[in-house]
């Protein structure tokens, strides 16, 4: 796709538009917003830009779209998948500014707010009136405009689903520069394709989200998690589809294998409550009532022991809550400290064939000599492998890495898994998209792309092309 | 060996509500659960189980409900425990609780080791451990943030104070409290949980206790008594700087100039 330079005059309209303050140019652009958080791709942008309303961004698409300039938007940069890397320059639209609560609308449940406002405001926002916006992924410093555009999942999705299952509507600036409202304050909606929830998880190839309103639920007072051993991996994970069908549904799943909660304790300095035992599954319930969530644990628990589990160890304080979640939190962070490198493979496949995955995946280390770590949500199938360089060469690693991947990638298929469970494909991840879809469905996603884009000046290059 | 383990049961938030009228905690609707500090106690009486078979029992002072912490210290790996509950010990302060706690020790003992959490969450006075150990008339020691040899005779522990650290051999029988990290507590297991649904507590009223006097108990025999209890008053100033960049930059610089943090 041919698009114009970005000149001087390109960047005297963004200046006068939004002032010297919020454009930089060029070499001027600070590294950080040249990549995102994890992967190898890097590419700088012509103009960084923080837009601060729908206005800005309306009149910034439309001189993009008479100009032909690529626009990348941007929000933390907490991506792990190179979706708001500029690959083509032109201008990066930075929206962590537009971060502003709009309403809180207690009738009915929602929230109303810019795409630049953090996660981890919305949960203490939302709890200050008894209300809870359930997505939960791990990353709370990223915005709730990338966690629509990556359709984010997180540990409560067991339970409660992901980022989709919660955007009532959104106000989108088209790459026209046109606004539009997709979606509303309302529960149900039979009304013509679902172009909001196409949006969401679109990673910012279709338009640019410019406020959201969210669905919220009533916050769940009561909270308890069982760490339950057992003697393998493979006990532990084909227990969890007895687990979730046995009582009320678990709030999340996780698995974790002792040497990941080793390198936790080294990592921290602290010890785990327990480390006995060579794989751990950690079930959390929430509630309304204490009567509930114990009702739910009692069941959850004698599942656990029939399939073969050594104990289940109860966490029913925040103190004990904490010695837990801590060195759940630390797991990434460990396995980062334990190594030279390391890349991500985020599939997820149907919860029944969790453990066939993990195991072979496990097993691909005598294959490729390479480290490989996991852990995760058991709970909905969505696994994050983790390939460790350690001590091999440029050209080993990159070799081996792509070895690695091709066989997850290609096992994952093999049990009708997904490419991405919530990080999204971006850019690093499409090569295995394109693998994973039949060619009657790219040709859907490219039809959709240039029916919004016709242009393609909406982060090139990005999920498909 | 036997060891003798206090817990109490406090509110289960962190966030406790005081009510400024009668100076007391507020109560109700609050879950309840095991003093913290105490589940460190717990854990080193649990490691010195594995090291030298002792036979643990837990003791606490509460209303019917506080049956619960003892429920859970056998989910721990506890052995036997020890309630002491009647109206009469209701409003105790810090003394009257140690007094009523020594006459269940030797109501319930005779015990080598006695080991206390280093506080509560709700009273927070740090008193009760030492005190009991001066009505029981045993040597104590505070603070242990480590575990030495143990013998039938002595526990060899190291003590945590302000400037330095203090290894004493203290022979038995003696009190200590400990200091929070001592161990990573473990977690209530629901295997024991099962295993001991019917295991009996022995419940202590004031006719029980050797003394059994009321005036010497509760409210009654307490001679200090809370006259108000309040939040602190905070004193966090907020100013909100305006202007460009630069211009909150400078008043920012010129503000800390004044305050003389810069000069």
């Amino acid at each position: 796709m041919p698009y114009s330079k970005f000149n001087d005059d390109d960047l005297k309209f963004l200046r006068q538009l939004c002032g010297e303050d919020r454009v930089t140019a060029r070499d001027q652009v600070g590294e950080d917003f040249c990549h995102d958080e994890l992967g190898g791709t890097r590419a700088r942008p012509d103009a960084h830009v923080r837009a601060l309303s729908t206005e800005e961004v309306s009149q910034i698409m439309r001189h993009a779209s008479e100009r032909r300039i690529p626009v990348t938007v941007r929000g933390s940069g907490t991506g792990l998948v190179g979706g708001a890397v500029p690959l083509e320059g032109g201008i990066l639209l930075d929206l962590s500014g537009m971060n502003h609560f709009l309403e809180l609308d207690e009738k009915n449940m929602t929230l109303t707010l810019e795409p630049g406002v953090l996660l981890m405001d919305i949960g203490k926002y939302v709890e200050g009136y008894g209300l809870f916006y359930p997505p939960d992924p791990g990353e709370k410093t990223a915005t709730i405009g990338g966690n629509i555009s990556t359709n984010a999942g997180g540990m409560r999705a067991v339970k409660y689903g992901v980022t989709r299952d919660y955007v009532r509507a959104l106000e989108i600036v088209l790459p026209s520069g046109e606004v539009i409202e997709l979606g509303g304050k309302v529960v149900k909606n039979s009304s013509g394709y679902a172009l909001k929830d196409l949006i969401v998880g679109s990673e910012g190839t279709l338009g640019v989200v410019t406020r959201a309103t969210l669905r919220l639920i009533p916050l769940p007072k009561f909270k308890i998690s069982l760490l339950v051993p057992f003697p393998d991996l493979r006990s532990a994970i084909t227990t969890v589809p007895a687990v979730i069908r046995s009582s009320s549904v678990p709030t999340a799943v996780e698995f974790m294998e002792r040497e990941v909660i080793l390198a936790a304790e080294k990592f921290q300095a602290r010890k785990f409550p327990d480390n006995s035992a060579d794989a751990y599954l950690l079930l959390t319930f929430d509630g309304a009532s204490q009567q509930e969530i114990d009702l739910a644990c009692e069941s959850a628990a004698r599942t656990c022991l029939d399939a073969g589990a050594l104990d289940v160890f109860i966490s029913d304080t925040d103190e004990r809550n904490e010695s837990i979640w801590s060195a759940r939190g630390a797991f990434l962070e460990a396995i980062k400290a334990s190594t030279t490198e390391m890349d991500e493979c985020d599939v997820v496949v149907p919860r029944s064939r969790v453990a066939d995955f993990v195991i072979f995946s496990h097993e691909l280390q005598r294959k490729h000599a390479v480290r490989i770590r996991s852990f995760g949500h058991a709970g909905d199938g969505n696994l994050h492998i983790y390939v460790l360089r350690d001590d091999l060469d440029e050209a080993a690693w990159k070799r081996t890495l792509e070895a690695t991947f091709a066989d997850l990638y290609a096992k994952a298929r093999e049990l009708r898994g997904q490419v991405s469970g919530e990080h999204g494909i971006g850019f690093a991840k499409r090569p295995y998209l394109d693998e994973s879809l039949a060619e009657p469905v790219r040709a859907l996603m490219r039809g959709i792309k240039s029916v919004f884009d016709p242009q393609g000046i909406l982060n090139p290059h990005k999920v498909v092309e | 060996m036997n060891i003798l383990i206090c817990i109490k049961q406090v509110p289960g938030t962190s966030q406790v509500e005081i009510d400024e009228k009668t100076g007391t905690l507020k109560r109700d609707g609050v879950a309840a659960k095991m003093n913290p500090f105490d589940l460190y106690a717990l854990e080193t009486a649990l490691r010195l189980k594995e090291r030298t078979s002792a036979a643990l029992t837990v003791l606490t002072m509460g209303p019917p409900q506080c049956e619960k912490v003892v429920r859970e210290a056998f989910m721990m790996g506890v052995d036997s425990g020890v309630i002491l509950s009647d109206r009469a010990f209701g409003g105790a302060d810090v003394l009257m609780t140690s007094y009523t706690l020594s006459e269940g020790a030797r109501r319930a003992g005779p015990f080598d080791l006695i080991i206390c959490g280093k506080q509560t969450t709700d009273g927070d006075t740090a008193q009760v451990g030492a005190e009991l150990a001066e009505w029981l008339g045993i040597p104590h020691v505070v603070n242990v943030k480590a575990i030495g040899e143990i013998d039938e005779r002595a526990i060899t522990v190291t003590v945590d104070l302000p400037d330095s650290e203090v290894t004493e051999r203290i022979p038995f029988p003696c009190l200590m409290t400990v200091e929070k990290g001592i161990f990573e507590p473990r977690l209530p297991s629901y295997r024991r949980k099962l295993a001991t649904a019917d295991r009996e507590i022995t419940w202590l009223a004031l006719a029980d206790l050797n003394d059994s006097d009321p005036k010497h108990y509760g409210l009654n025999g307490s001679p200090t008594q809370v006259k108000r209890i309040f939040p602190p008053e905070s004193h966090i100033e907020r100013i909100t700087l305006e202007g460009s960049p630069a211009e909150q930059a400078a008043a920012l610089a010129k503000l800390l100039e004044e305050r003389k943090f810069l000069q």
